[in-house]
């Protein structure tokens, strides 16, 4: 009777601590459940997120594609080789805005690529150790300056200094040499394309600067001292050893700055001139893309106008996607050489 | 013999001179420009610089006036871009680094987002223009947000991915061990770790937007007057230096070059703060 009873208690714990157990494990199931759920909730946010990104990009060409689609249409490839821009008969060609882009381009990239190599080489060959931080971050303070200071300070300093010395200059040197005379034809505006090109060149040598620098200091050190220890010079030990290694890299960081300078509105904007023409003077006042959308885009009137002025957009963003990703498929090609 | 080495010698370190004073010269040119610029700026727009400024509004052409309704609607319309981009990029970011780090799709998104990072902001400008301001049918502030945010994403994925790489994966495997689910492991651990660098990226994404004119021209436009309507067209300091600059009265062209060197000061506080937090989290 005893033991029965002994037993009973022991088996009403055994049951106790059973259905206790029980009640543990189904919370704890739950509560597993529920990780289970946020945890792949937030994995297929994620993922979501990193699909955005990419719906971003679509997204902005397929919206570009439908609001030129009028333009498209209507002025068909003609719209890249014609010169007319004329909102009165609705008579629109883009050849104007991508001569300007590409010239101011060109002007930029001629200046800041042998002077960001420049100071890319007297930062990592020359330059005093301590001194190497605060130049570089210099360097790249210019690249944090928004791009309308520069275009304020383009049309308020630069320009009107440019008119005074370096245009009469120009104009006065080359005024008698056959081809040269005709790039430096007409009257000093201060502002035109040759302004634009010079602000651009600013703008854009942060850029050529860092990526230069970055994959300059990527050279194995061997390689850089086996040269020193032929007697080479620096400028030898970087023409023929830093150069050959690091040419993706910087063709890449200079793609990169040719990207930003195609683009690059602003800054432009202030100081082209804004002139619908095509022509041979460096010193005439011309127009690009991006300057041509944002001083007319909300002044545009009809469909027709509008709808041009976002093929304007379409091209220049084709154009700089070309050369993005040219820019990047290097900068990859040679990361994965040096990683 | 000796004597052609010895002009050999003698024209290798000419040249050698000559290239190390080009570099010189090079590195003096482009310090130059940001003297100059810096200085102009200071100059110009630091004698305008008052309370008044702070405020009172933009004023009418040949009035006295400041511009607190740009500066206000510059903040506002950051801190949204901020509140709606940050969110996706360090998402977006955190799936490249963490769950996707040798997939497919992470080295094509890698790819997208830098160039997207790079686009001309104007065409960004153009995209909202299309997508929200044609079918709104008006100008918003909204449109204004939205557009910055594009710009905002890249930058934020970009550092988001870099920062959460460089988290060791040690740090990863002991969460795992005590049974640690894998999101508080990535919310808990790398997002603590990575935080200094992560927090940088969103300093610079700001930086970046909070001098960009382009996309704001034909999304947020402008408002001469003060507006805490976001569907109403809001003014920004950008746009208000555009118009006042290219504008002839003198007493505008001064307020634009205060409000330049408010937005230049601001821009580079910004990245001399996230330079200082990337630098002390790569100590610690």
């Amino acid at each position: 009777m005893q033991s029965a009873k002994g037993e009973q208690s022991v088996a009403d714990l055994a049951l106790q601590s059973g259905a206790l157990q029980a009640s543990e494990a189904s919370s704890r199931s739950k509560a597993l459940a529920r990780l289970k759920l946020s945890d792949s909730a937030f994995r297929q946010l994620t993922r979501a997120a990193a699909y955005f990104v990419l719906i971003l990009l679509s997204g902005i060409i397929v919206s570009l594609v439908a609001g030129s689609w009028l333009a498209l249409t209507n002025f068909g490839l003609g719209f890249l080789v014609s010169e007319r821009w004329n909102p009165v008969t609705e008579n629109f060609g883009a050849l104007a805005p991508i001569y300007g882009t590409l010239v101011t381009s060109i002007i930029a990239m001629f200046i800041a690529v042998p002077v960001g190599l420049m100071i890319a080489m007297f930062l990592t060959e020359l330059c005093p150790q301590w001194l190497r931080r605060p130049i570089g971050i210099a360097i790249e303070l210019l690249a944090g300056i928004p791009s309308i200071i520069y275009g304020i300070w383009g049309l308020f300093v630069f320009a009107p200094f440019l008119q005074d010395t370096l245009q009469p200059f120009l104009i006065g040197l080359f005024g008698n040499v056959p081809v040269m005379s005709s790039l430096f034809a007409g009257p000093p505006y201060g502002i035109g394309m040759l302004t634009a090109g010079l602000i651009l060149a600013i703008m854009v040598l942060p850029f050529v600067t860092s990526i230069s620098r970055d994959v300059f200091s990527a050279v194995p050190p061997v390689l850089k001292e086996a040269a020193y220890g032929l007697s080479c010079t620096t400028w030898e030990v970087v023409r023929n050893v830093v150069l050959p290694y690091t040419r993706i890299g910087v063709i890449g960081g200079v793609m990169l700055g040719l990207g930003r300078a195609l683009g690059e509105t602003m800054a432009v904007t202030f100081v082209i001139g804004n002139a619908h023409k095509v022509s041979a003077s460096l010193i005439a006042p011309g127009t690009t893309i991006s300057a041509t959308i944002a001083n007319e885009f909300t002044e545009a009137v009809g469909d027709m106008y509008t709808s041009s002025l976002i093929l304007l957009g379409l091209i220049l963003f084709v154009i700089t996607f070309i050369v993005l990703a040219a820019a990047r498929y290097m900068l990859l090609r040679i990361a994965r050489r040096i990683g | 013999m000796s004597a052609t080495v010895n002009k050999i010698y003698a024209s290798r370190r000419r040249m050698n001179h000559i290239t190390m004073g080009l570099s010189l010269a090079a590195t003096l040119f482009g310090l130059g420009w940001l003297v100059l610029i810096l200085g102009t700026l200071l100059f110009e727009g630091f004698s305008g610089l008052s309370l008044r400024v702070f405020t009172e509004m933009t004023p009418p052409p040949g009035a006295a006036g400041g511009l607190l309704n740009p500066i206000m609607g510059s903040l506002v319309l950051t801190i949204l871009a901020v509140m709606f981009g940050t969110p996706i990029g360090i998402l977006a970011g955190t799936y490249m680094a963490e769950y996707g780090r040798h997939e497919k799709l992470t080295s094509v998104v890698r790819f997208i987002n830098d160039i997207l990072l790079s686009a001309p902001s104007i065409v960004i400008g153009l995209f909202i223009y299309e997508v929200m301001v044609y079918p709104m049918g008006h100008f918003s502030g909204w449109a204004g947000a939205v557009a910055l945010s594009v710009i905002v994403i890249p930058v934020v994925v970009r550092t988001t991915e870099d920062m959460l790489t460089l988290v060791p994966d040690t740090l990863r495997e002991a969460a795992a061990s005590i049974g640690l689910p894998r999101s508080l492991m990535i919310i808990r651990i790398a997002y603590r770790n990575a935080k200094a660098g992560m927090i940088t990226g969103i300093l610079l994404a700001i930086a970046r937007i909070t001098g960009e004119t382009a996309p704001l021209l034909f999304t947020s436009l402008n408002n001469q007057f003060w507006s805490s309507d976001m569907n109403a067209p809001v003014a920004s300091l950008p746009v208000v230096i555009f118009q006042f600059a290219l504008s002839p009265y003198k007493d505008w062209q001064a307020l634009a070059w205060t409000g330049a060197l408010i937005i230049t000061m601001a821009v580079l506080a910004l990245s001399v703060t996230a330079r200082a937090l990337s630098s002390s989290g790569k100590q610690s």
